[in-house]
């Protein structure tokens, strides 16, 4: 089917962020790529918002058509809800493309709504774009290993875009009108009861810090006078973290070490591990430390553009061209210079 | 009082993350070079999910467990003379074809024919579990499909752990960002659970559980139904390795004291 010529509407999907109060960071990029899509294709532009009152989130939206759904159920991420009401915005809209914004709330939903429309879906976009044959897109296979431009005759065609792909709509002035769409809710079997944080003094996940820090097993490893020096790295790392305000990675064997019963940096959980199971975060930069870039955990650095490794072993995978540089060196003695240095700079 | 549960699995097959990946064309979609011939593996969170789903029949005596994979016959097999050593399980095999670039519709439809049709399923204390991604298409949208097919609309993704109480209902942690979790409760199955790492290790490989599996894994496999995927619409333009080499700069003489200054400027820097 030749869709170069067939006409496209587009909705983009926002919800509320935890405060309810504005648009989530994800949603605004989410408007982004709506109004850079719309603008190349000179298709129609309609943003749907869910949220427990969208009348305040609609102040500086861009003025195209703006449907909501609203209501107290709405202000719980939960799939029952979420689902019927973008399935209720989305048949309002009648769009042929609809752009969801990735993150917990929304990634848990949007497939499932894909379905019941009798479209397609596909998620982990990075790059929409107009080719010979109609809309592309591009998007990972394998965990960041192989990348792929591809394209869907299904409609509506459902694309969550990966977070950071786009900078945020920034809300200009005005309040474009909103119009209320009713949504059929099912019976509630489901209740949100509370969001819980990490249980450590500090939370070590920042998606938003410029630098990601990684720590390997070598910081529980013996060092050379025959010990281990757990207290040590831990404090080393944290100090670190408060300095520089990154975002704490780690390897998967560091953090399967707590399943083991071996001493372990009690800060870590398994949502630090990056890499094939485990995460794909976005930053400028990243620090690996004690870690020997192995392919598993280097495909989670994918979006992590200007890369550094300190680390003993002189034939460890970041110096096999994974990273920009490695130091040879001990992180134990690096890290403590580090951390006296940034101490100074403050 | 215990909660009899029926608890689905559902776990793709991919290749070993240790392996070289070379995408290639073949007559209906791309593919990986030797894609066959390639080890493999149960999927990574899926495994995890099957772990988990174990460890709760095992704590809720009168459940039952069924692994639901979809993939080559001989693959399958292959990666069960490895997993069913890990925990009891009853394999519902589909024969179909590997890899990634399959579409997620059409899987999810072939799952969800093999779960309804598996005897003596009770969907009222049904649990859908599977990885809350492949590591292989990493979509995380097959489970969810799979749920809306077989009428489930309380799905939870990225679920580290699940508690349950007397009354049949649970609690679920899912993983949400910025490192923390969203607690849930809710009243009672069915619910579709797509698994992050969880809490539990790798079991230990128990010969006597891979006797007892493989008793009942073997004919399975040979009575697999095979399953066609369509490609629903789906087109690949392009398919293509991305550029990882880098000029790497190995620095083996810089002293401590350099390579921390030379970081705290790096760090600075815009």
């Amino acid at each position: 089917m030749d869709r170069s010529r067939i006409v496209e509407s587009i909705l983009v999907l926002t919800h509320a962020d935890e405060t309810g109060s504005a648009l989530s960071k994800a949603s605004l990029e989410a408007i982004t790529a709506g109004q850079d899509l719309a603008a190349r294709t000179r298709e129609t532009l309609t943003i749907g918002i869910v949220a427990a009152d969208a009348t305040t989130l609609s102040k500086g939206l861009p003025s195209t058509k703006l449907l909501a759904v609203s209501g107290e159920a709405f202000a719980q991420p939960r799939y029952a809800t979420d689902a019927a009401a973008c399935e209720a915005l989305c048949r309002a809209a009648g769009a042929s493309i609809v752009l969801v914004p990735a993150g917990a709330r929304f990634s848990r939903v949007a497939a499932g709504v894909a379905y019941r429309l009798g479209g397609a879906i596909d998620t982990h976009i990075t790059a929409i774009h107009a080719g010979a044959d109609g809309l592309e897109a591009n998007r990972w296979f394998y965990r960041q290993r192989v990348e792929a431009v591809l394209t869907r005759d299904a409609r509506p065609w459902f694309l969550v875009l990966d977070a950071g792909t786009h900078a945020p709509f920034v809300p200009g002035e005005g309040s474009p009108q909103i119009e209320t769409v009713a949504v059929h809710l099912p019976a509630l079997r489901t209740t949100v009861t509370r969001i819980q944080s990490p249980k450590q003094d500090e939370q070590t996940i920042r998606p938003d810090a410029k630098m990601l820090f990684v720590t390997g097993a070598g910081w529980t490893k013996k060092q050379p006078d025959g010990q281990t020096h757990v207290d040590e790295a831990g404090n080393l790392i944290l100090a670190f973290l408060r300095a520089t305000g990154a975002s704490l990675g780690s390897s998967k064997s560091l953090v399967d070490q707590g399943g083991d019963g071996n001493s372990v940096l009690p800060f870590l959980t398994h949502m630090n591990q990056i890499g094939q199971t485990g995460a794909t975060p976005r930053h400028a930069k990243g620090l690996s430390t004690c870690c020997h870039g192995e392919e598993p955990h280097v495909v989670g650095w994918r979006f992590i553009a200007d890369r550094r490794a300190i680390s003993l072993d002189a034939n460890c995978g970041w110096t096999r061209g994974k990273a920009d540089v490695v130091y040879v060196a001990d992180a134990f003695q690096v890290i403590a210079k580090l951390n006296e240095l940034l101490a100074k700079e403050k | 009082m215990s909660q009899p549960l029926h608890i689905v699995v559902c776990a793709g097959i991919v290749p070993d993350p240790l392996q070289t990946l070379e995408p290639i064309s073949t007559p209906n979609s791309p593919g990986l070079k030797n894609e066959m011939v390639l080890p493999a593996v149960l999927d990574p969170w899926a495994a995890c999910a099957l772990y988990e789903a174990a460890a709760l029949a095992a704590a809720n005596p009168g459940s039952k467990l069924w692994l639901v994979s979809l993939g080559p016959k001989a693959k399958l097999q292959q990666v069960m003379m490895t997993v069913a050593q890990k925990v009891p399980f009853e394999l519902v095999p589909i024969d179909g074809p590997i890899g990634g670039f399959a579409d997620a519709h059409s899987t999810a439809a072939t799952i969800a024919e093999a779960i309804a049709a598996i005897p003596g399923l009770d969907r009222e204390k049904l649990l859908l579990f599977g990885g809350w991604e492949s590591a292989t298409r990493g979509a995380g949208v097959t489970l969810q499909i799979v749920g809306e097919r077989l009428g489930i609309t309380d799905q939870f993704q990225g679920v580290d752990q699940i508690t349950l109480h007397e009354d049949g209902s649970f609690e679920v942690l899912e993983r949400i960002e910025g490192g923390r979790h969203q607690v849930s409760t809710c009243a009672r199955a069915p619910a579709v659970l797509g698994w992050a790492t969880g809490n539990l290790a790798e079991p230990r490989n128990n010969p006597q559980v891979g006797m007892a599996n493989m008793r009942t894994i073997m004919p399975a496999l040979q009575k697999a139904k095979p399953a066609a995927l369509a490609a629903n619409g789906l087109r690949y333009v392009n398919v293509s390795l991305p550029k990882q080499q880098r000029n790497t700069r190995v620095e083996k003489n810089m002293s401590p004291d350099d390579i921390a200054a030379e970081l705290v400027a790096w760090i600075g820097a815009e």
